[in-house]
């Protein structure tokens, strides 16, 4: 079993903050298809199209039969552990300030053997499975876990590494008026987050449910609006520096665009919020969150951007509102590649129409916002790039 | 070396270079740099296995006349922060599928090995021991080596782990220095008046046994009769033996796939033999790179250069008593979770 996170003391403003490392994000070409499988939570290898021989470490030809035809595919993850040790002592700053560091051989079922991170409640000559994930440098690499659930697992540190788990970390959720918000919130507490801030603007306008956010424990509404650069800088100054996960969920919805809406005054509205928005939190808590990925427990991990998957294909019902999610969608994308190296992921949550007012018009069946708030929580906890549904 | 051999500079017609820091250089660059006419050239990238594989080039390029003296060198140095950068950009397979594991280098991938020997053949911490404590007696007498201070079984087991069942003293240190031999043909050596060894026999290997899982074997294994063969001798007829030391596991397969014992039996053959100069089986009797330390890819002529004063009789301090028949094995190149270069050389006193 692992020993459970103790949950982390106040920070003590003397101490230095431990700065950001990395490990080795330096790939070939052709492994960037394990990050690629890792980035959707997938456990793939390349396998020959001609003698179906698997192929790792990952290779342009094929070491069977020399035919350069090698598809990444999904793979049975399990296998044995051959040979585990403790690295006590390490060149890289980024494993030097985590030793010991325990790495090992799994022979896997379908063949390859892999050098991969272990879990600690592996046994040596025991069945493992291989997961695929992201590490802080952003690069896919697979850490090895035992087949049967052991107490705490989620705990192991090698294993929250390598992924932006909420337990014990504080979250900034950035509009209480959104449907799904409710939602969100309740997933994350019992994924065992320590404090949600809620961004709520425009506090003087009554909203359904205030008095219940405002009720809940470990929860507190702050004043933010995304569509104001002072109140970003203000929230900002506030609370980026216990902001571990930022979730996105602000967004401003209105049917139509092209041409059955007269002028452009929703249009701007929606990119004020949607891609605006977006751009005023990164320029304000990018920053300061990329500078404490190193924070200990409650180190500053993921920052989620919850999208309309129509960012990527336009519907016409919706046009004006998924063009500027187009554009916070471009933006994420790059903010995604600028986070990456010093540990931060940055997750799309791509969802369908929800079950909210806006999209009334809209046939079933439609996206409930529990469905929404446990692909956040499960996105997170895997380390992904991105979730769709 | 050449003073001692009265070689003029252009006496000197081939070359052949290993060296892991001599990028962004080759054999070309130093040819120039060192004002060398040549009218042979060779670059081995084998770390541990160039020494072999170096002798063997050599010797072809002067036996089918390419080439009359072949110098073949091998030399290293370290800089602030160089062995990280060479440890995190060695081949691509590490920089895809070992590196970013924990980052232990060689340190790691052979903590995995030994603890797997260590399951499979039931050795101990101890039998390890054996050969470190026996290198370092020999190292002792090495003015060159680079530990000069007795090595206990109580100070081994007890030093610092560096990556289970890998400590302090089953790791190599990485050293500046350098190594070399003249490869020439025997009138030429006779014309010359210089002690010399003769070639009785070379193996060489690349990717051997893909399919374990572990390597618990090398390349040698695949053809240690040729090389027995083809030098008309026995185990029984080595006086002494070089192996490529990068961990003291390494040295113990060597024991099995060169013939001195069969496979598993290294621990057993360890505690019935004294691996030091004046022992029963006389083995890295320099120090080898556990004790006179690791000068990158200069560590693979390590045993070459220290076999090659054996059999001449040239050692002085570390002098093996009617030394007449050496083996030396080397062994390189970690690409992925293995050594996969691996060669090894007879080679016997040629008189003067």
């Amino acid at each position: 079993m692992t020993d459970p996170i103790t949950p982390p003391p106040r920070k003590n403003p003397q101490v230095k903050t431990r700065s950001p490392s990395a490990p080795p994000d330096n790939r070939s070409r052709a492994a960037l298809g394990l990050t690629t499988a890792a980035a959707e939570g997938r456990f793939m290898l390349q396998q020959c199209v001609a003698c179906d021989a698997l192929q790792y470490p990952p290779r342009d030809a094929c070491n069977k039969c020399l035919c350069v035809g090698l598809q990444w595919q999904d793979i049975s993850p399990h296998g044995t552990l051959l040979a585990d040790t403790q690295v006590q002592t390490s060149p890289n700053i980024y494993f030097r300030e985590r030793t010991p560091w325990r790495t090992g051989t799994v022979q896997l079922d379908a063949g390859p053997v892999i050098i991969c991170h272990i879990h600690g409640d592996c046994v040596e000559n025991g069945k493992v499975s291989l997961l695929n994930r992201l590490d802080r440098a952003g690069q896919g690499v697979m850490i090895a876990i035992p087949q049967e659930a052991t107490p705490n697992m989620q705990a192991d540190q090698q294993l929250r590494e390598l992924g932006s788990d909420p337990q014990h970390r504080r979250v900034l959720l950035t509009d209480a008026r959104a449907a799904s918000t409710p939602a969100i919130v309740q997933s994350l507490m019992k994924a065992g987050a320590s404090h949600v801030f809620i961004g709520e603007s425009e506090s003087w306008r009554p909203y359904e449910n205030h008095s219940m956010l405002q009720a809940l424990d470990n929860v507190s509404l702050i004043s933010l609006d995304i569509t104001d650069t002072r109140s970003v800088k203000k929230c900002c100054a506030e609370i980026c520096g216990k902001t571990d996960i930022l979730i996105n969920n602000a967004s401003f919805v209105r049917p139509g665009g092209v041409i059955d809406r007269g002028d452009t005054t929703f249009a701007k509205v929606e990119m004020e919020t949607n891609y605006f928005g977006l751009m005023r939190l990164a320029q304000a808590f990018a920053p300061v969150m990329s500078g404490r990925t190193a924070d200990g427990v409650n180190s500053a991990t993921a920052w989620v951007n919850l999208l309309p998957v129509h960012a990527m294909a336009s519907m016409p019902e919706f046009s004006g509102f998924h063009a500027s999610a187009a554009a916070a969608n471009a933006l994420h994308k790059s903010l995604r590649a600028q986070l990456r190296s010093c540990g931060i992921r940055v997750m799309a949550v791509y969802s369908g129409p929800t079950e909210d007012r806006w999209y009334e018009s809209l046939p079933p069946p439609k996206v409930s916002h529990d469905a929404l708030a446990n692909a956040v929580v499960h996105g997170l906890r895997d380390g992904l790039d991105h979730r769709r549904f | 070396m050449l003073r001692r051999g009265e070689f003029a500079t252009d006496d000197i017609d081939g070359l052949c270079v290993s060296s892991f820091t001599l990028f962004p250089d080759t054999g070309v660059a130093l040819a120039e740099h060192l004002g060398l006419g040549l009218r042979w050239l060779d670059n081995i990238p084998m770390g541990g296995a160039s020494g072999i594989v170096s002798l063997r080039r050599a010797a072809r390029a002067v036996q089918a006349g390419d080439a009359d003296v072949v110098a073949c060198i091998a030399g290293d140095t370290n800089h602030i922060d160089s062995f990280r950068r060479l440890l995190s950009s060695f081949s691509r397979f590490a920089i895809d599928a070992s590196y970013p594991y924990g980052y232990g280098g060689p340190n790691a991938n052979f903590a995995l090995l030994t603890k797997r020997y260590m399951q499979e053949f039931g050795a101990t911490r101890e039998d390890f021991a054996k050969i470190c404590i026996s290198q370092r007696s020999n190292a002792l007498r090495n003015p060159n080596a680079i530990m000069k201070k007795p090595l206990t079984l109580q100070q081994y087991l007890s030093a610092r782990p560096v990556a289970d069942p890998i400590a302090l003293y089953d790791c190599v240190m990485p050293v500046a220095g350098s190594e070399a031999f003249l490869v020439m043909r025997k009138d030429e050596a006779q014309k010359r008046q210089l002690s010399f060894a003769c070639i009785d026999s070379t193996i060489e290997r690349h990717n051997a046994y893909p399919q374990d899982s572990i390597q618990l074997r090398g390349g040698w294994a695949m053809d240690i009769d040729d090389l027995y063969t083809m030098a008309d001798c026995t185990p029984e007829n080595i006086d002494l033996l070089q192996t490529y030391d990068d961990y003291p596991v390494i040295s113990m397969l060597q024991l099995e796939d060169l013939g001195f014992c069969a496979k598993g039996q290294a621990p057993d053959f360890l505690r019935n033999n004294e691996l030091t100069i004046d022992g029963s089986f006389p083995h890295n009797t320099s120090g080898g790179q556990l004790s006179a330390g690791q000068a990158g890819a200069a560590g693979g002529f390590l045993g070459l250069v220290e076999a090659i004063r054996q059999v001449t009789g040239q050692a002085g301090t570390t002098q093996v008593k009617d030394a007449q028949k050496a083996m030396v094995s080397g062994f390189g190149m970690i690409n992925y979770d293995r050594g996969v270069c691996s060669g090894a050389a007879i080679i016997s006193s040629g008189g003067q």
